[in-house]
């Protein structure tokens, strides 16, 4: 029952991921190469950016409001921790076979994945922003807004930052099961392994595995453009 | 089916699962049903085994992430300099998404069980040794040196003072693995470990009412598992109020 793959088959995914090869399973048939996988790469990308700018859309000026006005902690961080416990593979299933298949059923509720952390961490960076420093904005007259914007804001950016992260992350990963809900991803290579074989198996989940990497050191970067000079003194 | 791949990834449970459902005569037409409560109460007893095999998954899993995260923190607290690239290297294995990190152990662990738990317990290693270390940090200078003071040795500063000082940390650290490893280990029917995913997703996906069942269970498992901890930090640390997660 149990499979073993053996250690060359590493060779075999990459061979796979640069030049179409004949599957175990497909006999003969050529599967893979270089364009599938960044077509598939692209899909993922292009799945994963309009799920996190969903829940950019919704999540980010609720958490910085409620931050701001210092109420609604429990709905902010509550939703943080609950969203943690919703099995991922559950709500793929579930929309799949309730609501359909396709984009634009698949990709809300990806977002809805990358909502309780931006919503929490947005919420959490915000109010824990000195209440002196933006009594300080409001008193050289600064309006609400323009204390979100150009105080709490720029403040809170590691925090907030850093819930984008997660968000991309989660939204990232759970697209690599979207292809049981319709949606093209890096996941075919995976969850198709009767067209792709192991070796299609293997080389998903190391492009997978590298897209994670790679999108969480760019927005590690980014974050570190984003932070103020001031705040990157060490305060020891 | 001839692949041997394939036919382990249906399973033991997955495959009896699929079978008897399609002979099932409960609720006709049960796609459209969202929830069907006559098949929910008869087959109730159905998620006993996933729910059994999930816990199995997930306590080693859990047991495994801490050891090794807690002797990290503590080997890094003693030897500053390890925090940052420990950090970097438990960071790496966060961020790699679980349903790659199963399939890359394929080659190294085969399918089942002891490739989930290794995947899910370097998933915790981040959470656990970043809290620690953060709990560690966080006890006052003052503290250690009222302890060094009244003559108490480096050890017994670090396991007498420093620890338990630290433990609402560490418990919010934990707090988070678990409830997230829980919910991750849904993914191990992926790779023929078993536990409650088997019950939403076969070699296809089920039908709703058993989909929302075996959520259930894996939320419920996971509140529980969150209060447990809550409870032991309220009963370890009589001095101060919970920390949120």
């Amino acid at each position: 029952m149990i499979a073993h793959l053996p250690l060359a088959s590493f060779a075999g995914a990459i061979e796979f991921i640069f030049s179409p090869q004949e599957s175990n399973v497909t006999g003969g048939k050529e599967v893979g190469g270089f364009d599938k996988s960044m077509e598939l790469l692209i899909k993922h990308l292009e799945v994963t950016a309009i799920a996190l700018a969903i829940a950019l859309l919704v999540a980010l000026p609720l958490g910085l409001y409620l931050g701001h006005r210092g109420k609604g902690e429990q709905l902010a961080v509550g939703l943080g921790n609950a969203g943690r416990a919703v099995p991922e593979l559950a709500v793929i299933a579930l929309v799949a076979v309730l609501v359909g298949v396709g984009l634009q059923n698949v990709a809300p509720v990806l977002a809805i994945l990358g909502i309780p952390p931006i919503l929490n961490n947005a919420y959490v960076g915000v109010s824990q922003v000195d209440r002196a420093t933006v009594d300080a904005a409001r008193g050289i007259g600064m309006s609400e807004t323009a204390i979100i914007r150009k105080v709490e804001l720029p403040i809170a950016i590691p925090t907030v930052m850093g819930g984008i992260r997660s968000a991309a992350i989660a939204i990232l990963a759970t697209a690599t099961i979207a292809p049981l809900a319709g949606v093209e991803s890096l996941g075919d290579f995976i969850i198709n392994r009767n067209v792709y074989g192991e070796n299609g198996l293997l080389a998903g989940a190391i492009l997978v595995a590298l897209l994670a990497l790679t999108i969480e050191g760019s927005l590690a970067l980014l974050q570190r453009r984003l932070t103020s000079d001031g705040l990157k003194v060490k305060t020891a | 089916m001839g692949n041997p791949l394939v036919i382990a990834a249906v399973g033991e449970v997955g495959e009896g699962f699929i079978k008897e459902r399609d002979v099932g005569d409960l609720c006709q037409a049960q796609a459209q049903h969202v929830f069907c409560l006559d098949w929910a109460r008869e087959n109730l007893d159905r998620f006993e085994t996933p729910t059994v095999q999930h816990l199995q998954i997930v306590i080693p899993a859990l047991v495994i992430g801490f050891v090794v995260a807690f002797a990290l923190a503590l080997l890094a607290h003693r030897i500053r300099w390890l925090q940052p690239p420990l950090l970097a290297a438990t960071g790496i294995l966060y961020t790699i998404p679980s349903i790659a990190f199963f399939f890359l152990l394929l080659p190294l662990t085969g399918l089942g069980r002891d490739t989930a738990i290794i995947v899910l317990s370097a998933y915790t290693l981040q959470i656990i040794y970043r809290n620690t270390i953060l709990g560690l940090n966080n006890v006052p200078a003052a503290v250690k040196d009222a302890a060094r003071g009244m003559g108490l040795t480096n050890r017994q500063i670090l396991w007498k003072v420093e620890l338990p000082l630290a433990i609402p940390e560490i418990i919010a650290g934990l707090r988070v693995a678990v409830v997230s490893t829980i919910a991750i280990a849904t993914l191990a029917v992926l790779i023929s470990a078993g536990g409650l995913g088997t019950q939403m997703y076969g070699s296809n996906l089920t039908f709703p009412t058993s989909i929302i069942i075996a959520a259930a269970i894996v939320m419920l498992m996971a509140l529980a598992f969150d209060a447990l901890l809550l409870l032991v930090q309220r009963l370890t640390t009589p001095w101060r109020r919970a920390v949120p997660a």
